[in-house]
């Protein structure tokens, strides 16, 4: 008999393994679906796992031996907080490790004493502060309908969550752009090679330590649309579908909306978690005997 | 008994003795009271940590006589520096103060005779451990930190001796107001602390330190106002005298205890610096900072969010208690968005400090039971990392002669160690999984039960970004690596190292032993007033303390990287640079590299986020005091 924290160890393993190639791919479909937008044929669907391999290949550059510590920080608590969240642990405890992960890539862009990626550091910052509060609602969102923070009993739960939390949902699509470092809200290092600030947080980064910063990316990407198919846990096709829809219209967004400043990525990201976040939780806070079960 | 009554009685030994005694000896004193001082408290610890409430029947007379005459001789010589200052509201608050005293000491007391007038519970043992073993750290760190000050300021009288004296009051006063179940003495002790601090603030004399301490005793005289008239209510409501004890006025139900809770609360709510009493410890940090640590981590504010916690049980579910955790929620997201725009290191530090008082008030305020364990724990946890946080940025100040973060770039070059132990002090302030995010996590689902939560919840998700924010944009600037830099730690003396490392340590320890302060000593206390308890779920805790270890191997990764580096300058977008942080500018000249934070004065300028943190707190307040005198009539 297989008994329940077998099960969780299992995923967590499945995901430090298979997490990396998943989002590999993800990043492949999305420059080759990028490029096929801007009128280009685009790399082949497998050239992030080219690049990364040759990065590892470079020469090791530093500024600060720190950098090492920091960045490797970085991708283990990456990899901590998605295998915390694939083997169904607290979404609290999760959020807190994945927000720690992303302390350490900004303190390693601080190390080095460079401009570029000094402003890229406050940038980040800026964003991790933006999105922190939609993704607290969106957790504390799943408690009220499920009342359970544990994914496994969110995802087990079998309630629609989606209908329960549609302001909710938007509100996360939006923090995602930010996350997904996708236009309009990719202020502190970007895809797209015309930044004001060269790089932003990773500018001082270069072989090895590049390449851990794209595999921590890579586990980010599956993790954040982890969460997506939470609010579809009920319905694996359904949710699966609603993931690519989401990613698909993140990359359209990203392609057809410019930059925007860090005062007016705030703002929204602020706006939108203030109104559409709290909005949705207040009402199912105050109909909490109407509507649910 | 005799425990007890050594911990109130020993520090004032040692506070008397500070005033007879000179520079090499004094060291010594105050070194083996500090041991001393530790000592005992681990011994309190380990005799009653399993014994619940125990109470002791010291006579409340002559006890209370002589308390009587020691505030009134204080309340003189306050009125006589008032006058002398010309500080007049301040001397209509002692004189109002000294009137309510005088009233309730001659008119309603003679013929009471409370008994049970000290005891001790698990928070006491928690609260004395903070005072014992934080407190008297900062006395010893007091010693070389007061020395090199005289040394820099030689324009500043060398009052030491007063220094010192005061400073083993406050232990003493502080050890009075944990263990005293008379609120007769709780208020006693309570004066004694806010007279304390208003003379450790104003110790340098200069006019801003005068200023800055009548402020803070005004403010915190207009608590005590609140305090007395607690006393006179219950003094009225109970001829007998028995509601005096603090165990029987709390469970003696709403409809006797609300009045004096509410009144009290807000004396608390004045002491602990909240909004709209917060500039006081602001200015406050205008003294030397060993006084700034003490006030900040193990005396005074957390007499006053001691107090609050205390009448959580009453202030449960009710519309008062209810207003006065909005008080503390507004502080804590105002202050938190205050400290974003703040240079000075001190300034952040407060600031800090006063949300974090606000969101310890808030979880007393709505006062659940699963809230209370988190306002617990926020008091342990904050107490330390607090107390380490003012010690460096001391050491450093004594250094670089700045505290102002800007000026702390590549300070892990300059002085490694100190910047090492600000690092994990910071971390220990919003990073998991250390002590206060645990809190702020099992805020979130202790609220999320709660009445009216979610308020709450989205003041904490808001605040808790600013708090990520400031505090992280601070460790970068200590952690960026400027070359070419002195080393200047090596001139701090021994003592300080001390009690640096062993702070340093309690950061990290207590967040490993965090589960044995929660089972034996948070969660009895809870059982006994709630008749329920909570915790973190065992899976949670191994993943809490696995995460610690993993933080912890982390920095032994830089071992393997020592060496197979190649070294390269910072990217400069292709200027040539110099060797000290100096690029080429137009026209051939040299220009010198720096760096500075965003501080985003727009949206978190303090005049702007302090005026309308005042007027919704006042708000509140007056509210709270319509609902009060509604109940009284």
């Amino acid at each position: 008999m297989i008994t329940e924290p077998v099960i969780s160890l299992v995923n967590a393993v499945l995901f430090i393994l298979l997490a990396p190639l998943a989002g590999g791919l993800i990043a492949g479909i999305d420059r080759k679906v990028t490029a096929r937008m801007q009128g280009r044929v685009g790399p082949p669907v497998l050239q992030p796992f080219y690049d990364v391999g040759k990065l590892f290949e470079k020469e090791n550059m530093v500024v600060t031996v720190t950098q090492h510590f920091y960045v490797l920080s970085y991708l283990v608590f990456m990899i901590v907080a998605g295998a915390l969240f694939f083997s169904g642990g607290d979404m609290l405890l999760v959020i807190f490790a994945f927000t720690l992960s992303h302390i350490f890539l900004v303190l390693g862009a601080y190390a080095s004493y460079s401009p570029y990626s000094h402003i890229g550091a406050e940038r980040e910052l800026i964003q991790i502060i933006a999105y922190e509060p939609m993704i607290i609602f969106t957790a504390v969102g799943m408690y009220m309908v499920t009342q359970s923070f544990n994914v496994s009993a969110i995802v087990n739960s079998g309630i629609p969550i989606i209908l329960y939390l549609p302001g909710v949902f938007i509100g996360y699509l939006i923090v995602l752009t930010i996350k997904l470092r996708k236009s309009p809200f990719d202020l502190s290092t970007s895809h797209h090679a015309h930044q004001e600030i060269v790089k932003g947080v990773t500018t001082d980064f270069s072989g090895s330590n590049l390449g851990k910063i794209e595999i921590a990316h890579w586990y980010e990407y599956v993790f954040l649309l982890g969460v997506v198919y939470l609010f579809f846990g009920f319905s694996p096709v359904i949710a699966v579908a609603a993931i690519i829809i989401a990613y698909f219209l993140e990359i359209l967004i990203d392609n057809t909306i410019s930059r925007v400043k860090w005062q007016l990525t705030l703002r929204s990201a602020w706006l939108i978690a203030g109104t559409l976040g709290i909005v949705n939780l207040g009402v199912l806070y105050y109909l909490k005997g109407v509507i649910m079960p | 008994m005799n425990d007890l009554v050594f911990l109130i009685g020993f520090p004032v030994i040692v506070a008397l003795l500070m005033l007879l005694v000179k520079d090499k000896i004094r060291n010594y004193i105050v070194i083996i009271s500090a041991i001393a001082l530790g000592i005992a408290s681990l011994y309190l610890l380990i005799i009653y940590f399993n014994k619940n409430t125990v109470f002791f029947d010291i006579p409340f007379e002559p006890t209370s006589k002589i308390m009587f005459i020691i505030e009134i001789l204080l309340a003189v010589y306050i009125l006589y520096l008032g006058i002398t200052f010309k500080k007049y509201f301040t001397v209509a608050l002692i004189l109002l103060q000294a009137g309510l005293l005088l009233f309730l000491e001659m008119g309603l007391i003679p013929g009471i005779e409370p008994v049970n007038n000290l005891f001790i519970d698990q928070l006491s043992i928690i609260m004395a451990m903070i005072i014992g073993i934080i407190g008297s750290l900062i006395c010893v760190y007091a010693l070389g930190y007061m020395e090199t000050y005289h040394n820099r300021h030689a324009d500043i009288k060398d009052r030491r001796k007063l220094f010192f004296f005061i400073l083993f009051i406050f232990l003493s006063a502080m050890f009075g107001i944990v263990f005293s179940n008379n609120l007769i003495w709780v208020f006693f002790f309570w004066e004694i602390t806010t007279i304390c601090s208003f003379v450790l603030i104003g110790y340098s004399r200069t006019p801003e330190a005068t200023n800055n301490a009548f402020l803070a005793l005004s403010m915190n005289l207009l608590g005590g106002v609140a305090f007395i008239a607690a006393l006179i209510y219950i003094a009225i409501m109970d001829p007998s005298g028995k509601l005096f004890g603090l165990d029987s006025l709390i469970s003696s139900g709403y409809a006797l205890a609300i009045v004096p809770a509410v009144l009290i609360c807000f004396a608390g709510i004045t002491k602990a610096a909240l909004m709209p009493f917060s500039s006081w410890l602001v200015g406050a940090m205008v003294a030397p900072t060993p006084v700034s640590a003490l006030l900040h981590s193990s005396t005074m504010v957390k007499a006053g969010v001691y107090i609050i916690v205390r009448f959580a049980p009453v202030l449960a579910l009710t519309t008062e208690g209810f207003i006065i955790a909005m008080v503390g929620a507004v502080t804590f997201l105002l202050a938190s968005g205050i400290a974003i725009s703040q240079s000075n290191a001190k300034k952040v530090l407060a600031y800090s400090t006063i949300a974090n008082l606000g969101l310890i008030v808030a979880c007393a305020g709505v006062g659940t039971y699963n809230l209370m364990w988190v306002a617990i724990l926020l008091i342990i946890f904050h107490a330390i990392a607090k107390s380490l946080l003012f010690l460096c940025v001391g050491t450093v100040e004594n250094r670089i002669g700045s505290k102002n973060i800007e000026d702390m770039g590549g300070l892990i070059v300059r002085m490694p160690k100190i910047a090492m132990m600000m690092f994990i002090g910071m971390a220990g302030m919003f990073l998991a999984p250390f002590g206060m995010v645990i809190s702020k996590w099992a805020a979130i689902e202790a609220f999320i039960t709660a009445p009216f939560g979610l308020i709450f919840i989205a003041i904490l998700a808001f605040g808790g970004s600013f708090t990520v924010f400031y505090w992280s944009k601070w460790m970068g600037k200590i952690i960026s690596v400027m070359r070419h830099q002195e080393v200047v730690e090596d001139t701090v003396k021994k003592e300080k190292w001390a009690v640096l490392y062993i702070l340093t340590g309690l950061v990290v320890g207590v967040c490993l032993a965090f589960p044995l302060i929660s089972t034996y000593l948070i969660e009895p206390f809870i059982m006994n007033i709630y008749g329920v308890t909570t915790r973190l779920s065992q899976a949670n805790f191994a993943i809490m303390i696995m995460m610690i270890c993993l933080l912890l191997i982390m920095p032994f990764s830089m071992l393997f990287y020592r060496t197979g580096s190649k070294h390269v300058s910072p990217y400069m977008g292709g200027r040539t640079m110099e060797s000290e942080m100096r690029f080429s500018g137009t026209f051939g000249t040299m220009r010198e590299l720096s760096l500075s934070n965003y501080y985003m004065e727009k949206y978190f300028g303090e005049d702007k986020v302090f005026y309308i943190g005042t007027l919704l707190c006042w708000g509140l307040l007056l509210i709270a005091g319509i609902i009060l005198a509604g109940v009284v009539l």
